[in-house]
């Protein structure tokens, strides 16, 4: 039973990140995710002192008001044209999350607020801590509150989604049309704000961040469209947080540790082999054209010397190399594929055009 | 419509106390065509931005239709630069037309059935329907530009705001685009476009406007179009001075002749 509450928590945080993940990757803000997750520390601690109880929902609050302030901080400090953004990134959030840990060191020492929970969480203890009202017990406090953060963000995105597409791709027209794309940022901001408190009780903010960057990013090497890189985001969130799950339990290790390897291995094999812009594929490309120029060449030379006095000498494979200054390699893979592909035969010793190899050399001659 | 379709008063815009628009009037006739010109840093980008509120003037006044910009915003269309997007963006050629009806649909409203096809009808117009399903990255340069102006047509506005649409653009779609341009004026919308190629302003425009921080010059290509104007604007390094050989008007390119060479 706890193997399964686990492995839904993770499905939940996963699908929860990959959403607003998906505008930040496309924003070419990812590191804000990283900044938010650790900044939100001051503001649990101050609403804990507030509220002196850790399962307040005015926690999330505070958090999330903090994680705003920490991207209105960012972008503040990037507008004054002193620092770049990754900079900005850099100077603020170390700041709010050391304040954060100094507060907790100085006043809530004895209080179970723990850095090192912070930052990587404990997805296996996350089914103990559960949510019982009058005698019965409605299931793991996480699964509630990563419940509640997807909804709120699946909402947020469903219902803005044109003004998210169009304030992430043109941010100017958005506003000229009337679009605030300043108001769209923050709220943004907000959502990746409570996802991260949310998420960092029960995977730490490590894993959030690895959620939040890893679907997308990885999801973005394989559709070349907007909806398609949403749902295969949450798809491959939903899967990192599967498979990480039982490579933990196989190799008895952390849970959200192997989680965020699963999200690093699914990025490299796309990286490697998506159909389109991976790298093989490239390979492949690339290969694909020297070797249908080979061929061409191939082709047109023998269209050249067709029915001619010296076809009997031009149209040795063993002359091509020499004559067009061929290296073996290529001069192989040219005859080979077009006797393959049927657009040269060999006959007596020497290579003879078909009709498609002709009309192929005619057209490779015109263009 | 005749009266004036933009008004620029005192305009003064600066980047960190650096001016870069600085006291620049302006009273755009309605149903004109009118070439931006200026070096580069003159601000005919600010200009352009500015009357579309996406920068805090300093000081001064835009007016639209005789009204702020806010309330005068679904009568405004915009190109902006090429470069200003990212064309690697997960979406395709009609969506990106689409998002032109953006204003009109308003906030939470989605795109439907009218909008794809009024998004095809001014992909039509450009001779990109062909392109309509075609991811934006494998787009050349002069088809993004049409796709620019598709969307900016599909804004269905009376004032056309275009940041050099022809930058980057071969002779013959950029020859098209000034044919698209001059049929925008014809049916009674103001089209302003800044503009880099100082030979084509006579041929292409009848207004200009002359910019360099400051206003020059601006009104009728016979008024404003002068060598004193081009020598004030360009700091006596006028790339161009006003030929005396009456070349015949090149006949106009249709795109849909055009898009075979692109």
């Amino acid at each position: 039973m706890p193997q399964l509450e686990i492995q839904i928590i993770a499905v939940v945080t996963a699908l929860a990140c990959a959403l607003p993940g998906a505008f930040l990757v496309l924003r070419r803000v990812s590191m804000l995710s990283d900044a938010i997750s650790h900044a939100i520390l001051p503001g649990i601690v101050l609403a804990f002192f507030l509220t002196e109880d850790l399962n307040s929902p005015l926690l999330i609050l505070g958090a999330a008001v903090t994680g705003v302030i920490t991207a209105g901080l960012i972008e503040a400090l990037n507008r004054t044209g002193r620092v770049r953004e990754d900079a900005a990134i850099g100077l603020v959030f170390p700041v709010l999350f050391s304040i954060g840990v100094i507060l907790i060191a100085r006043y809530a020492g004895g209080v179970h607020l723990d850095i090192d929970a912070v930052l990587l969480g404990e997805l296996a203890f996350a089914p103990f801590d559960r949510i019982v009202i009058g005698g019965r017990d409605l299931g793991p406090k996480a699964l509630w509150v990563m419940g509640s953060v997807l909804l709120v963000n699946t909402a947020f995105i469903t219902t803005l989604y044109k003004e998210l597409k169009l304030s992430t791709f043109d941010p100017p027209l958005a506003a000229a049309l009337g679009f605030s794309p300043v108001l769209l940022h923050y709220l943004l901001m907000g959502a990746v704000s409570v996802t991260a408190v949310g998420a960092f009780d029960a995977v730490g903010s490590i894993l959030v961040v690895a959620l939040v960057v890893g679907p997308p990013a990885t999801a973005y090497l394989l559709t070349d469209s907007l909806a398609r890189l949403l749902l295969l985001s949450a798809a491959i969130g939903t899967l990192a947080a599967l498979v990480g799950y039982w490579a933990s339990h196989l190799a008895d290790a952390s849970i959200a540790g192997s989680m965020a390897t699963v999200v690093g291995i699914f990025f490299f094999l796309a990286y490697l082999f998506a159909p389109q812009q991976g790298v093989i594929a490239a390979i492949r490309r690339a290969r694909g054209h020297r070797r249908r120029f080979a061929q061409q060449m191939l082709l047109v030379h023998l269209l050249h010397h067709e029915d001619t006095p010296e076809a009997s000498r031009e149209c040795q494979p063993e002359h091509l190399q020499e004559h067009l200054r061929w290296n073996e390699e290529i001069a192989g893979i040219a005859i080979k594929s077009s006797l393959r592909d049927r657009l040269v035969v060999s006959r007596g010793g020497l290579l003879h055009l078909t009709s498609e190899g002709r009309e192929i050399a005619r057209e490779a001659m015109v263009a | 419509m005749n009266g004036t379709a933009i008004e620029v008063r005192d305009l003064t815009v600066a980047y960190r106390d650096t001016p870069v628009l600085w006291d620049v009037d302006l009273d755009l006739p309605a149903g004109v065509l009118m070439a931006i010109v200026g070096p580069n840093g003159a601000g005919k980008t600010t200009l352009i931005k500015a009357i579309l509120g996406l920068v805090e003037p300093a000081a001064g006044l835009v007016l639209v239709n005789g009204s702020p910009y806010r309330s005068e915003r679904r009568a405004v269309a915009y190109v902006p630069q090429r470069g200003s997007v990212d064309w690697d963006f997960p979406t395709s050629v009609l969506d990106v037309v689409m998002m032109g009806m953006y204003g009109r649909l308003g906030w939470l409203r989605r795109p439907g059935k009218a909008e794809r096809e009024a998004g095809m009808q001014a992909l039509e117009k450009v001779a990109m329907a062909d392109f309509a399903g075609r991811q934006i990255s494998q787009l050349s340069g002069g088809q993004q530009q049409r796709v620019f102006l598709a969307r900016a047509l599909a804004q269905d506005a009376s004032i056309y705001l275009m940041d050099e649409p022809f930058q980057g653009v071969d002779a013959t779609t950029e020859r098209a685009i000034v044919v698209l341009l001059q049929e925008l004026r014809s049916q009674g919308n103001t089209v302003a476009v800044v503009h880099h190629d100082l030979q084509t302003v006579p041929e292409y425009f009848d207004w200009v406007l002359l910019l360099n921080v400051r206003r020059i010059a601006a009104g009728t290509v016979a008024e404003a179009f002068t060598d004193e104007n081009l020598r004030a604007t360009y700091g006596g390094r006028v790339p161009y001075l006003r030929g005396t050989s009456a070349e015949p008007p090149p006949e106009p390119f249709r795109l849909d002749r055009a898009s075979g060479l692109e």
